[in-house]
């Protein structure tokens, strides 16, 4: 089973986000995804430094992709889309139909790209249709469970790769307003890019003190860290090709470690889950890889 | 000032009572959905059965007037011919449009009922031309919804680069986040928009008189909390009151409704082809007074000579129905953002 590196959902400052990149690439990771998915106005690496990035991951033997931004809202977010889509070297993980239509459409439509988190595929008529315009991935909604996944797959008619977001917050809504803007009653066009003082977001709490989500610029994430740790002799039997780790403020080489020691069953998944509990900003769910609420976290036997 | 094609008013119709009234105050087009979750409005004594939507059918089209049939979840495998039958089921009534998200049953459509005039509901997220155009080269689409995320220059901006006919949202609850990109409440209590047609559902929750106030939850996870004589409202969970930082504020979204009565001119000027009033989920009240105003604003905008002027007794009737008693510009006011 492969393990993938999510894009880098934060926003860190550049050189914090190049000795991250640095030490990825020597982490146990088979394929790392690469570029700014959440806003538009990050710009500490711009697309040319992310294409440097992905020279020395691919030099280094990682597959690598890149994410096209999940919400296109101007002409100049398709120009940068327009850019990743015919970059020529590397293949790209499509986040909205409009960069499926880039990647699918006009006189040379690329042969080869992956289907992202948030185009909603989630039946097989969809997803068959996807594999036939050239997409070669899948990666699962993190809201579908392990039934409906499977399911899924059982009726495909053809083989494709399926990839799970398997740690990390949950990316749950995006939205044109910026949360962390609104928090410091800034415009999201002046926003003095507070994102850059949270390398986790910021967390959100009920009125009684219970971590509920977490503000990170135009997207909301939960709370709570879904982490399929625990869960790993399932994921395995079902033969799922990648899992995605999203890349957390601290720790994420280590929880990458915990992985791949779990997955070749040198460390128990219950021992898994405990030793991971330190490495993450906050408590563990699964809800959603058991077709329950996502903040649940249900134990496995 | 008349634009180049008339607008036309959508208006919601959870039930029969709401489609006639619609009608009768004016609305061009109704828009319902079937009493089970191929609708994002899945709540319990809400939306049709085959014999009232063939009866709203009927009235409607004596009256001249269309009804679009809102399909707009996303079907999983195990569920998925009930989808294909709720197409089949709205082609026999004579159903004028379909509101589809998901690109299988589009395709479905297509193939199967290829009369059948498709609209791209806002819950397939598509804010920029090219997702549009996406929808139109492979599945002929005549119409799409934009999420409630673009300023009004990103709106013009489409709407020159597309074929497609596009309809915005003028009026009624305000989603915040892009509208199928949202788990919200998926995370909070299993039930999504996208899969289960349901939002912040009823069964998940709970008022409760406290000492500290009328709390408000869903599936446990405390939305807000009323002090005496603050008007509790519904724990839609983007909308509840949080702590950030050790702040206490409607972190997200304030309890408001958007409304975009005064954009109508420049709406109309940039070429939006129909505006969508939300709130099948609402009293046939709500619609009898929404739609009447809405009707009265357009007809204004599009025979009179005059500048269009908003009166404020349209203001006054609309506030009286939007949630939390205010409104917004919401994304088409940039500073919003």
């Amino acid at each position: 089973m492969k393990l993938a590196l999510g894009p880098l959902l934060y926003y860190w400052p550049r050189q914090a986000t190049l000795a991250f990149y640095a030490d990825m690439a020597d982490a146990p990771l088979d394929v790392v995804y690469l570029g700014e998915t959440v806003c538009s106005r990050r710009h500490e690496l711009r697309l040319s430094d992310w294409l440097e990035v992905a020279e020395t991951l691919a030099a280094a033997g990682k597959e690598v992709v890149l994410s096209s931004q999940v919400l296109v809202e101007s002409e100049s977010d398709l120009k940068t889309l327009r850019r990743i889509v015919a970059n020529g070297r590397f293949r790209v993980e499509a986040n909205d139909m409009g960069a499926v239509r880039l990647l699918t459409g006009g006189d040379a439509p690329v042969a080869d790209w992956i289907a992202g988190p948030t185009l909603n595929i989630f039946n097989p008529a969809t997803l068959g249709m996807f594999a036939e315009l050239g997409a070669s991935r899948w990666v699962a909604p993190p809201e579908m469970s392990r039934q409906q996944i499977a399911q899924l797959r059982g009726g495909l008619g053809q083989p494709m790769e399926v990839e799970v977001f398997a740690h990390g917050r949950l990316p749950l809504a995006f939205s044109a307003r910026c949360f962390t803007a609104r928090h410091y009653n800034l415009q999201k066009d002046t926003c003095e890019f507070r994102c850059l003082q949270f390398a986790d977001g910021i967390p959100l709490k009920t009125r009684e003190g219970e971590p509920f989500l977490t503000l990170n610029g135009i997207q909301t994430q939960s709370a709570h860290v879904h982490t399929l740790l625990g869960d790993l002799p399932a994921v395995q039997a079902d033969g799922l090709d990648i899992l995605r780790i999203s890349p957390q403020g601290d720790h994420t080489a280590e929880v990458i470690d915990l992985f791949r020691q779990a997955l070749a069953g040198q460390l128990p998944p219950a021992e898994a889950l405990q030793s991971a509990r330190p490495l993450l900003p906050e408590a563990p769910c699964n809800g959603f890889w058991h077709g329950r609420p996502g903040v649940e976290q249900l134990v496995t036997a | 000032m008349t634009p180049p094609h008339p607008i036309e008013l959508v208006c919601p119709a959870g039930s029969l009572p709401a489609l006639k009234t619609a009608i009768d105050n004016g609305a061009d087009c109704v828009y319902l959905g079937f009493k089970d979750a191929t609708n994002a409005r899945n709540f319990t004594g809400l939306n049709f059965d085959d014999k009232s939507m063939a009866d709203g059918v009927r009235y409607a089209h004596d009256r001249g007037r269309k009804v679009l049939l809102a399909l707009n979840t996303y079907p999983q495998t195990d569920n998925w011919s009930s989808w294909t039958r709720a197409i089949d089921r709205a082609a026999d009534c004579g159903i004028d449009a379909l509101i589809l998200a998901d690109p299988g049953l589009m395709a479905y459509a297509r193939k199967t009922h290829p009369q059948l005039r498709l609209h791209l509901s806002v819950q397939g997220s598509a804010t920029s031309y090219d997702a549009i155009n996406f929808y139109y080269e492979r599945f002929g689409i005549s119409r799409a919804v934009l999420p409630r995320v673009l300023s009004l220059a990103q709106v013009e901006h489409v709407i020159a680069n597309t074929p497609v006919e596009i309809e915005v949202f003028g009026f009624g609850g305000l989603c915040v986040m892009v509208e199928g990109r949202c788990a919200l409440s998926a995370y909070a209590t299993g039930e999504s928009p996208n899969c289960n047609g349901a939002c912040s559902p009823g069964k998940h929750v709970r008022w409760e008189q406290t000492p500290k106030g009328m709390e408000t939850r869903l599936n446990g996870i405390l939305i807000d909390r009323f002090a005496d004589g603050e008007r509790a409202g519904y724990p839609t969970l983007c909308k509840g009151r949080f702590d950030v930082n050790g702040e206490t504020y409607y972190a997200i979204e304030e309890p408001t409704s958007l409304n975009t009565l005064e954009l109508l001119p420049e709406l109309a000027r940039v070429g939006v082809r129909a505006i969508k009033i939300e709130g099948r989920q609402r009293s046939p009240a709500y619609v009898t007074q929404v739609t009447k105003v809405w009707r009265a604003a357009i007809d204004r905008l599009q025979t009179d000579t005059a500048p269009f002027r908003v009166e404020a007794a349209w203001m006054a009737e609309l506030n009286k129905v939007s949630e939390g008693q205010s409104h917004t510009l919401g994304a088409y006011y940039r500073p919003w953002k």
